[in-house]
């Protein structure tokens, strides 16, 4: 805080300058944003009879708030950005490619599976993974436990709460 | 029906058999997801949606309240054992606590956590009980123009008076509001939105985005940033105040509590400033002998007084929510969303048209409270076990109850999808600190809002001047576009002087 130079000039990625990259990409998307909610705004087909206050007039002005607040990120971002001064990533470790790697395989497996396998088995699998992702080193316990958990929770909201969890293998014999 | 009145037939119906349950289920998953680093009381009540379908909306709001205090409480075990918030109200709380935990005061730092939420929980649900009515009358006399100013004001405070920064915030609106607004609209019947995808014909179902920002976002988020190891939890020790603690908890509790429940009951939602104001406060007021405990061994004073006033303030979140219908945090958007499952919709008409409900619901908080301090003391050790939930189980389960919370609900895989969608944009905005609740609170009170204006609108034949020529709904305009350029002249007006000078 006390330091003379108030923009840090070390960022993870090496970024240094005026503009801030990432901040500059967050400003465009959310600028984005708003110009697709502007387009589908104006697709809404109106009947004259809501001459007034029709349908088109709030998803217009959130489109407009969206793309104002997109214009002052973008012009923040240019400006040097936000995010460096963050204490949050300013002490954030590297990036764990193997710990986002493996959770998203286990949301994709969840994705695929739970259609044909049904639930207990996804969220299975998915549970073992996540587990791997945040560093267990113990599948077959972690198969066990996951079974566990997932079958609970199946027979807790489907038979007491009455949620239909889909039907699988498993939730067809149960 | 005045408050005494009110709350005897509250005590009638709160105290049966089936009541206490709900209320002691509530209050035990509470304690147990306070204590939980991850997840918080939105999540959970979003996850006991599906409860609306089965149970009566008296005993479903019972157990959702419960959670809603219980949560603080358990939030203040994470905070002291752990040095980890377990939700945003606890952050100052570990501060200190976490330092007394350190240095193997960590019993009486529970001990006037519990006792403190304890004391300003009742302070603050007497205060429900006697301002609501009063809130209530005023609310009788607003129109659909004041509503909309309302929530106008109400927008502006959870985006941009609170939080880090005033665009960011407003960011985090906007994309709510967005959300909110896909479906079918609901006066023309009008798809909007929808990019012509059935599925989001009948709209985003909250929960859906609520699992989406509090339990998938924040997996990822946590995955990025992960790095292998374990974190120190601390031993509970013997769980006694000294006289000596006693005396140097009471006040800041009482400062605390009413500290708390102002900031709680006016639409500025979240529990961050009061308990960051507490603590200067407890920091200031303190004896000069103690001084020297903060941020070194942990003074009791700066846990006491940000507890209760963490307490407090969720207490006062109920008043605008039950007596205008206003959620101004995400976990009472949720419970908005609830009521209109029950096709309830929460505004003044509620102290009226469902009395026993509202009445049953206060008298049950006050059960609740007395129910936690007691769960909460003797039942400590217990809690700290939960903590020893190992991460990876921890992280790998929130997810699996976030697959039932969504698949759970239509069975379609395009909401996971959906799910995962919302999750990735979460863990980005966590990374570029937006905040979340805005999303949530957009999402619920935006079609509210939009509604109430074209309500207005109708009355007035299309007049759009009849915002700014009722005096009421001028007035709470102002006050809305002070809050949002207010902070900014302030600085710049400071920035001036500095130059100056």
């Amino acid at each position: 805080m006390a330091t003379p130079d108030s923009r840090p000039q070390e960022h993870p990625g090496g970024h240094s300058g005026t503009a801030a990259a990432p901040d500059l990409i967050v400003g465009l998307v959310v600028l984005g944003l708003g110009l697709l909610c502007l387009w589908q705004a104006y697709a809404i087909p109106v009947t004259p009879l809501y001459a007034q206050v029709g349908p088109k007039f709030m998803p217009t002005l959130v489109g407009g708030m969206v793309i104002l607040v997109g214009a002052g990120l973008v012009l923040k971002a240019l400006r040097g950005g936000w995010s460096q001064e963050l204490e949050d990533v300013q002490e954030a470790p590297p990036t764990n490619w193997r710990a986002l790697g493996l959770l998203g395989a286990g949301l994709l497996a969840n994705l695929v599976l739970i259609d044909t396998l049904g639930f207990v088995f996804a969220a299975t699998a998915q549970f073992v993974l996540v587990a791997a992702a945040f560093g267990s080193r113990r599948p077959l316990r972690d198969l066990g436990i996951g079974l566990l958990v997932t079958l609970g929770a199946f027979l807790a909201f489907d038979k007491l709460l009455g949620v239909n969890i889909g039907a699988g293998i498993l939730e067809g014999i149960l | 029906m005045d408050s005494l009145a009110g709350l005897a037939m509250g005590f009638g119906h709160a105290l049966t058999l089936t009541n206490l349950g709900w209320a002691l289920l509530g209050c035990f998953l509470g304690t147990a997801i306070g204590v939980l680093p991850g997840i918080g009381p939105a999540l959970t009540i979003a996850l006991l949606l599906p409860i609306t379908f089965q149970v009566s909306a008296t005993g479903a709001f019972i157990l959702f309240c419960g959670v809603f205090y219980g949560a603080m409480y358990g939030g203040s075990t994470t905070s002291i054992l752990l040095n980890t918030p377990g939700e945003s109200g606890s952050i100052i709380t570990a501060l200190e606590g976490a330092k007394m935990a350190k240095s193997g005061r960590a019993g009486p730092a529970l001990v006037t956590a519990a006792v403190g939420s304890f004391i300003a929980g009742t302070i603050g649900t007497l205060g429900i009980s006697f301002l609501g009515p009063i809130v209530v009358e005023l609310a009788l006399k607003l129109g659909p123009a004041e509503y909309f100013s309302l929530m106008v004001l109400c927008f502006v405070t959870v985006s941009a008076v609170l939080g880090g920064s005033a665009l960011r915030g407003l960011t985090s609106l906007g994309l709510g509001l967005l959300i909110g607004l896909i479906g079918i609209d609901l006066q023309t019947g009008q798809p909007r939105l929808t990019f012509g995808i059935p599925e989001l014909l009948d709209g985003v179902d909250v929960v859906l985005v609520a699992v989406a920002l509090f339990a998938v976002g924040e997996t990822l988020y946590l995955a990025w940033r992960h790095i292998e190891g374990k974190q120190e939890l601390r031993e509970v020790g013997k769980l006694m105040m000294s006289k000596q603690d006693w005396k140097r908890s009471f006040w800041p509790w009482m400062r605390g509590a009413c500290l708390g429940f102002p900031f709680g009951v006016m639409p500025a939602g979240g529990t961050e400033m009061p308990t960051m104001l507490s603590y200067y406060a407890e920091r200031k007021l303190v004896k000069k002998e103690h001084l020297h405990e903060f941020g070194t061994t942990g003074a009791i004073e700066g846990v006491a007084g940000p507890e209760a006033a963490n307490n407090a303030a969720a207490a006062g979140i109920l008043v605008p929510m039950l007596t205008l219908g206003l959620p101004t945090s995400a976990t009472a958007a949720i419970m908005l969303s609830a009521f209109q499952s029950y096709g309830i919709q929460p505004g003044p008409m509620l102290f009226t048209t469902q009395a026993e409900l509202v009445w049953t619901l206060i008298a049950s908080l006050y059960v609740a409270n007395i129910m936690l301090v007691v769960l909460n003391l003797p039942l400590v050790g217990l809690w700290a076990r939960i903590l020893k939930i190992p991460t990876p189980q921890l992280y790998a389960g929130i997810l699996v109850f976030a697959t039932i919370g969504t698949y759970g609900i239509s069975n379609s895989v395009v909401d996971l999808m959906l799910l995962y969608g919302i999750g990735i944009i979460a863990m980005f905005m966590r990374r570029f600190d937006f905040p979340t609740a805005p999303v949530v609170i957009g999402m619920i009170l935006g079609p509210m809002a939009e509604q109430a204006m074209r309500q207005a609108l109708t009355i007035s034949q299309g007049d759009w001047t009849t915002f700014v020529t009722r005096p009421v709904s001028l007035c709470i305009l102002i006050l809305a576009l002070l809050g949002l350029v207010g902070p900014r002249l302030w600085a710049l007006a400071a920035r001036r002087r500095a130059a100056s000078a």
